[in-house]
Protein backbone atom coordinates (compact mmCIF):
# COMPACT_ATOMS: atom_id res chain seq x y z
CA UNK A 1 0.00 0.00 0.00
CA UNK A 2 2.34 2.44 0.98
CA UNK A 3 4.61 1.78 -2.17
CA UNK A 4 1.43 2.37 -4.35
CA UNK A 5 1.76 6.02 -2.74
CA UNK A 6 4.93 6.50 -3.58
CA UNK A 7 4.56 5.59 -6.55
CA UNK A 8 1.61 7.76 -7.17
CA UNK A 9 3.88 10.32 -5.43
CA UNK A 10 7.23 9.97 -7.54
CA UNK A 11 4.53 10.43 -10.90
CA UNK A 12 3.56 13.78 -9.79
CA UNK A 13 7.40 14.45 -9.34
CA UNK A 14 8.49 13.54 -12.66
CA UNK A 15 5.45 15.49 -13.90
CA UNK A 16 6.11 18.50 -12.57
CA UNK A 17 9.61 18.70 -11.91
CA UNK A 18 10.39 16.75 -15.49
CA UNK A 19 13.16 14.84 -13.58
CA UNK A 20 13.68 10.83 -14.24
CA UNK A 21 11.61 8.62 -11.96
CA UNK A 22 14.99 6.83 -10.83
CA UNK A 23 15.93 9.99 -9.60
CA UNK A 24 13.00 10.07 -6.99
CA UNK A 25 14.20 8.39 -4.10
CA UNK A 26 13.26 9.93 -0.14
CA UNK A 27 16.74 10.92 -0.05
CA UNK A 28 16.63 13.46 -2.46
CA UNK A 29 16.79 17.25 -1.91
CA UNK A 30 14.94 19.46 -4.23
CA UNK A 31 17.18 21.94 -4.45
CA UNK A 32 20.48 19.91 -5.04
CA UNK A 33 19.47 16.68 -6.52
CA UNK A 34 16.53 17.66 -8.29
CA UNK A 35 17.03 21.28 -9.51
CA UNK A 36 14.13 22.17 -8.18
CA UNK A 37 13.17 25.83 -6.69
CA UNK A 38 10.36 27.21 -4.74
CA UNK A 39 7.98 27.67 -7.43
CA UNK A 40 8.41 24.27 -8.39
CA UNK A 41 7.95 22.87 -4.67
CA UNK A 42 4.86 24.93 -4.46
CA UNK A 43 3.80 23.17 -7.46
CA UNK A 44 4.94 19.93 -6.62
CA UNK A 45 2.59 20.33 -3.56
CA UNK A 46 -0.42 21.48 -5.41
CA UNK A 47 -0.07 18.64 -7.73
CA UNK A 48 0.00 15.89 -4.78
CA UNK A 49 -2.96 17.70 -2.72
CA UNK A 50 -4.99 17.11 -6.38
CA UNK A 51 -3.39 13.75 -6.15
CA UNK A 52 -4.05 12.35 -2.64
CA UNK A 53 -7.23 14.91 -2.00
CA UNK A 54 -5.66 16.46 1.32
CA UNK A 55 -5.10 19.95 1.76
CA UNK A 56 -1.35 21.49 2.53
CA UNK A 57 -0.81 23.94 4.25
CA UNK A 58 1.71 27.05 3.63
CA UNK A 59 3.45 26.78 7.26
CA UNK A 60 4.05 22.85 6.77
CA UNK A 61 6.50 23.59 4.22
CA UNK A 62 8.94 25.09 6.65
CA UNK A 63 11.49 22.90 6.38
CA UNK A 64 10.33 20.29 3.48
CA UNK A 65 13.65 19.56 2.02
CA UNK A 66 13.14 16.22 0.28
CA UNK A 67 11.00 14.31 -1.45
CA UNK A 68 11.03 11.77 1.83
CA UNK A 69 9.98 14.96 3.75
CA UNK A 70 6.85 15.99 1.36
CA UNK A 71 6.11 11.83 1.26
CA UNK A 72 5.97 11.81 5.25
CA UNK A 73 3.80 15.35 5.36
CA UNK A 74 1.02 13.96 2.56
CA UNK A 75 1.10 10.39 3.59
CA UNK A 76 0.10 11.73 7.46
CA UNK A 77 -2.55 13.06 6.71
CA UNK A 78 -4.34 9.92 4.56
CA UNK B 1 3.53 39.85 -37.88
CA UNK B 2 2.02 35.70 -37.37
CA UNK B 3 5.61 34.83 -39.40
CA UNK B 4 7.47 36.85 -37.47
CA UNK B 5 6.56 34.56 -34.47
CA UNK B 6 6.19 30.98 -36.29
CA UNK B 7 9.79 31.75 -37.25
CA UNK B 8 11.45 33.14 -34.20
CA UNK B 9 10.34 30.84 -31.73
CA UNK B 10 10.55 27.26 -32.79
CA UNK B 11 8.90 26.33 -29.49
CA UNK B 12 6.15 27.71 -30.30
CA UNK B 13 3.02 25.55 -30.52
CA UNK B 14 2.20 26.87 -34.30
CA UNK B 15 -1.24 28.88 -33.10
CA UNK B 16 -1.13 30.77 -29.67
CA UNK B 17 -4.44 31.28 -27.46
CA UNK B 18 -5.24 34.42 -26.45
CA UNK B 19 -8.22 34.87 -24.19
CA UNK B 20 -8.82 38.75 -23.98
CA UNK B 21 -11.19 39.79 -20.96
CA UNK B 22 -13.62 42.77 -21.26
CA UNK B 23 -13.46 41.81 -24.71
CA UNK B 24 -16.34 42.48 -26.58
CA UNK B 25 -16.07 45.83 -27.12
CA UNK B 26 -13.65 48.85 -27.24
CA UNK B 27 -10.35 48.66 -26.49
CA UNK B 28 -10.55 44.61 -25.74
CA UNK B 29 -12.31 44.28 -28.66
CA UNK B 30 -9.58 46.17 -30.55
CA UNK B 31 -6.71 44.01 -28.45
CA UNK B 32 -8.64 40.63 -29.78
CA UNK B 33 -9.14 41.85 -33.49
CA UNK B 34 -5.08 42.63 -33.43
CA UNK B 35 -4.26 39.71 -31.89
CA UNK B 36 -6.49 38.01 -34.11
CA UNK B 37 -4.68 39.57 -37.06
CA UNK B 38 -1.12 38.75 -35.85
CA UNK B 39 -2.07 34.75 -35.99
CA UNK B 40 -3.36 33.98 -32.12
CA UNK B 41 -6.28 32.15 -31.95
CA UNK B 42 -8.68 34.51 -29.32
CA UNK B 43 -10.94 34.39 -27.26
CA UNK B 44 -12.92 37.17 -25.79
CA UNK B 45 -14.93 36.86 -22.03
CA UNK B 46 -17.51 39.38 -20.74
CA UNK B 47 -20.88 39.32 -18.44
CA UNK B 48 -22.93 39.29 -21.45
CA UNK B 49 -23.21 37.65 -24.91
CA UNK B 50 -22.47 40.90 -27.76
CA UNK B 51 -25.09 40.89 -29.92
CA UNK B 52 -22.48 40.47 -32.51
CA UNK B 53 -18.84 39.05 -32.72
CA UNK B 54 -16.15 39.36 -35.45
CA UNK B 55 -15.70 36.07 -37.70
CA UNK B 56 -13.21 33.86 -35.65
CA UNK B 57 -13.19 34.83 -31.90
CA UNK B 58 -14.48 33.02 -29.56
CA UNK B 59 -16.95 34.43 -26.69
CA UNK B 60 -16.98 33.00 -23.32
CA UNK B 61 -19.21 34.20 -20.38
CA UNK B 62 -17.07 35.74 -17.86
CA UNK B 63 -17.63 37.53 -14.51
CA UNK B 64 -14.43 38.77 -13.19
CA UNK B 65 -15.68 39.11 -9.59
CA UNK B 66 -16.43 35.10 -9.40
CA UNK B 67 -13.45 32.69 -9.27
CA UNK B 68 -16.08 29.96 -10.47
CA UNK B 69 -17.00 31.79 -13.67
CA UNK B 70 -13.31 32.78 -14.20
CA UNK B 71 -12.53 29.20 -13.99
CA UNK B 72 -14.71 28.09 -16.31
CA UNK B 73 -14.23 30.44 -19.06
CA UNK B 74 -10.59 29.25 -18.82
CA UNK B 75 -12.24 25.47 -19.12
CA UNK B 76 -14.26 26.62 -22.34
CA UNK B 77 -11.48 28.16 -24.06
CA UNK B 78 -8.73 25.05 -23.04
CA UNK B 79 -11.60 22.94 -24.09
CA UNK B 80 -11.71 24.29 -27.40
CA UNK B 81 -8.87 26.32 -28.39
CA UNK B 82 -6.56 24.59 -26.12
CA UNK B 83 -4.33 26.38 -22.88
CA UNK B 84 -4.37 30.33 -22.76
CA UNK B 85 -0.38 31.51 -23.73
CA UNK B 86 -0.88 35.62 -23.50
CA UNK B 87 -3.66 36.91 -21.14
CA UNK B 88 -5.12 40.25 -21.94
CA UNK B 89 -6.59 41.63 -18.57
CA UNK B 90 -8.87 44.37 -19.64
CA UNK B 91 -12.10 43.67 -17.83
CA UNK B 92 -12.88 46.99 -15.90
CA UNK B 93 -15.96 49.16 -14.33
CA UNK B 94 -16.38 52.26 -13.30
CA UNK B 95 -18.31 54.05 -10.72
CA UNK B 96 -17.76 58.06 -10.70
CA UNK B 97 -18.66 60.11 -8.17
CA UNK B 98 -16.39 62.74 -6.25
CA UNK B 99 -15.07 61.44 -2.98
CA UNK B 100 -17.62 62.87 -0.66
CA UNK B 101 -20.64 61.16 -2.40
CA UNK B 102 -18.70 58.05 -2.94
CA UNK B 103 -19.69 55.30 -0.98
CA UNK B 104 -18.16 52.61 0.47
CA UNK B 105 -19.62 49.52 -1.74
CA UNK B 106 -18.81 51.59 -4.73
CA UNK B 107 -14.95 51.86 -4.08
CA UNK B 108 -14.96 47.96 -2.87
CA UNK B 109 -17.29 47.31 -6.48
CA UNK B 110 -14.57 48.58 -8.59
CA UNK B 111 -11.85 47.32 -6.75
CA UNK B 112 -13.80 43.74 -6.62
CA UNK B 113 -13.93 44.25 -10.42
CA UNK B 114 -10.55 45.84 -11.63
CA UNK B 115 -8.01 44.43 -9.19
CA UNK B 116 -8.83 41.45 -7.46
CA UNK B 117 -11.03 40.63 -10.65
CA UNK B 118 -7.46 40.72 -12.59
CA UNK B 119 -5.83 38.78 -9.64
CA UNK B 120 -8.42 35.70 -10.03
CA UNK B 121 -7.41 35.92 -14.01
CA UNK B 122 -4.23 35.87 -13.69
CA UNK B 123 -4.12 33.33 -10.84
CA UNK B 124 -5.93 30.86 -13.10
CA UNK B 125 -4.26 31.84 -16.47
CA UNK B 126 -0.69 31.42 -14.61
CA UNK B 127 -0.45 27.44 -14.53
CA UNK B 128 -0.84 26.55 -17.79
CA UNK B 129 1.81 29.23 -18.71
CA UNK B 130 4.40 27.80 -16.22
CA UNK B 131 3.74 24.34 -17.68
CA UNK B 132 4.29 25.79 -21.07
CA UNK B 133 7.12 27.40 -19.90
CA UNK B 134 5.69 30.51 -22.33
CA UNK B 135 3.35 32.82 -21.30
CA UNK B 136 2.11 36.62 -21.29
CA UNK B 137 0.23 38.56 -19.05
CA UNK B 138 -0.89 42.12 -20.05
CA UNK B 139 -2.75 44.14 -17.47
CA UNK B 140 -4.69 47.22 -18.70
CA UNK B 141 -3.87 49.54 -15.99
CA UNK B 142 -4.82 53.80 -16.91
CA UNK B 143 -2.90 57.04 -16.88
CA UNK B 144 -5.36 58.22 -13.75
CA UNK B 145 -3.75 55.32 -12.12
CA UNK B 146 -0.52 57.54 -11.77
CA UNK B 147 -1.73 61.20 -11.85
CA UNK B 148 -5.22 60.74 -10.17
CA UNK B 149 -8.63 62.31 -11.50
CA UNK B 150 -11.11 64.00 -9.52
CA UNK B 151 -14.02 61.95 -9.17
CA UNK B 152 -12.47 58.26 -9.73
CA UNK B 153 -10.95 57.62 -6.49
CA UNK B 154 -12.16 53.98 -6.93
CA UNK B 155 -10.93 53.58 -10.68
CA UNK B 156 -7.47 55.21 -9.94
CA UNK B 157 -6.90 53.05 -6.96
CA UNK B 158 -7.68 50.46 -8.64
CA UNK B 159 -5.26 50.96 -11.72
CA UNK B 160 -2.91 52.06 -9.87
CA UNK B 161 -3.00 49.00 -7.77
CA UNK B 162 -2.59 46.27 -11.20
CA UNK B 163 0.94 47.99 -11.61
CA UNK B 164 2.03 46.15 -7.95
CA UNK B 165 -0.44 43.11 -8.91
CA UNK B 166 1.52 43.15 -12.29
CA UNK B 167 5.04 43.61 -11.31
CA UNK B 168 4.89 41.24 -8.34
CA UNK B 169 3.53 38.57 -10.69
CA UNK B 170 6.53 39.97 -13.22
CA UNK B 171 9.22 39.03 -10.71
CA UNK B 172 7.66 35.96 -9.24
CA UNK B 173 6.78 33.72 -12.37
CA UNK B 174 10.25 35.40 -14.63
CA UNK B 175 11.74 32.35 -14.15
CA UNK B 176 9.11 30.64 -15.93
CA UNK B 177 9.50 32.78 -19.12
CA UNK B 178 5.98 34.26 -18.36
CA UNK B 179 6.35 38.07 -18.54
CA UNK B 180 3.79 40.53 -17.12
CA UNK B 181 3.42 44.05 -18.36
CA UNK B 182 1.03 47.17 -18.25
CA UNK B 183 -0.26 49.29 -21.09
CA UNK B 184 -1.54 52.57 -19.31
CA UNK B 185 -4.24 54.27 -21.79
CA UNK B 186 -5.13 57.98 -22.10
CA UNK B 187 -8.33 59.14 -22.91
CA UNK B 188 -9.67 56.42 -25.42
CA UNK B 189 -12.64 57.19 -27.33
CA UNK B 190 -14.59 54.06 -26.08
CA UNK B 191 -18.20 53.89 -24.52
CA UNK B 192 -16.87 54.90 -20.81
CA UNK B 193 -14.96 57.71 -22.12
CA UNK B 194 -18.53 58.76 -24.23
CA UNK B 195 -20.26 58.77 -20.25
CA UNK B 196 -17.99 62.10 -19.78
CA UNK B 197 -19.34 65.61 -20.36
CA UNK B 198 -18.31 67.64 -23.46
CA UNK B 199 -16.85 70.41 -21.31
CA UNK B 200 -14.61 67.64 -19.21
CA UNK B 201 -13.90 66.21 -22.53
CA UNK B 202 -12.45 68.82 -23.50
CA UNK B 203 -10.38 69.86 -21.19
CA UNK B 204 -9.07 66.26 -20.90
CA UNK B 205 -8.20 66.67 -24.78
CA UNK B 206 -6.70 70.29 -24.19
CA UNK B 207 -4.28 68.53 -21.62
CA UNK B 208 -3.36 65.80 -23.91
CA UNK B 209 0.13 67.00 -25.66
CA UNK B 210 -0.86 65.55 -28.99
CA UNK B 211 -3.83 66.70 -28.74
CA UNK B 212 -6.76 64.10 -29.54
CA UNK B 213 -8.61 61.19 -27.79
CA UNK B 214 -6.95 58.12 -28.66
CA UNK B 215 -8.68 54.84 -30.65
CA UNK B 216 -8.40 51.67 -29.45
CA UNK B 217 -6.26 50.86 -32.50
CA UNK B 218 -3.55 52.93 -30.55
CA UNK B 219 -3.65 50.35 -27.57
CA UNK B 220 -4.12 47.47 -29.13
CA UNK B 221 -0.83 48.29 -30.96
CA UNK B 222 0.82 48.41 -27.78
CA UNK B 223 -0.52 45.11 -26.63
CA UNK B 224 0.48 43.12 -30.19
CA UNK B 225 3.74 44.11 -29.54
CA UNK B 226 3.80 43.37 -25.64
CA UNK B 227 2.77 40.04 -26.95
CA UNK B 228 4.99 39.48 -29.57
CA UNK B 229 8.43 37.51 -29.51
CA UNK B 230 9.87 41.48 -29.70
CA UNK B 231 9.01 41.90 -26.62
CA UNK B 232 10.64 39.02 -24.67
CA UNK B 233 13.21 40.91 -22.35
CA UNK B 234 10.42 43.25 -20.97
CA UNK B 235 8.56 42.30 -18.22
CA UNK B 236 7.39 44.28 -15.46
CA UNK B 237 7.33 47.71 -17.41
CA UNK B 238 3.90 50.12 -18.09
CA UNK B 239 3.80 51.09 -21.45
CA UNK B 240 1.87 54.50 -21.52
CA UNK B 241 -0.40 55.13 -24.58
CA UNK B 242 -1.51 58.33 -23.23
CA UNK B 243 -0.36 61.08 -25.91
CA UNK B 244 1.99 62.06 -23.60
CA UNK B 245 -0.96 63.17 -20.71
CA UNK B 246 0.97 61.13 -18.21
CA UNK B 247 4.44 61.62 -19.32
CA UNK B 248 6.70 62.16 -16.05
CA UNK B 249 4.11 60.10 -13.88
Amino acid sequence: MSEDNFDRLKKCAVEVLGVDADKITKEAKFADDLDADSLDLVEFVMALEEEFDVTVEEEELEGVETIGAAYDLVVGKL
Amino acid sequence: MSDAITQTDQTATPNRVAFVTGGSRGIGLACALQLKADGFAVAVGSRSEPSELADGLLWVPLDVTDTDSVDAAFGTIEEQLGPVAVLVANAGITKDTLVLRMKEDDFTTVIDANLTGNFRVSKRAIRPMMKARWGRIILMSSVVGTMGQTGQANYSASKAGLVGLGRSLAREFASRNITVNLVAPGPIETDMLAEISDAAREAMVGAVPLGRVGTPADIAAAVSFLASDGASYITGATIPVDGGLGMGG
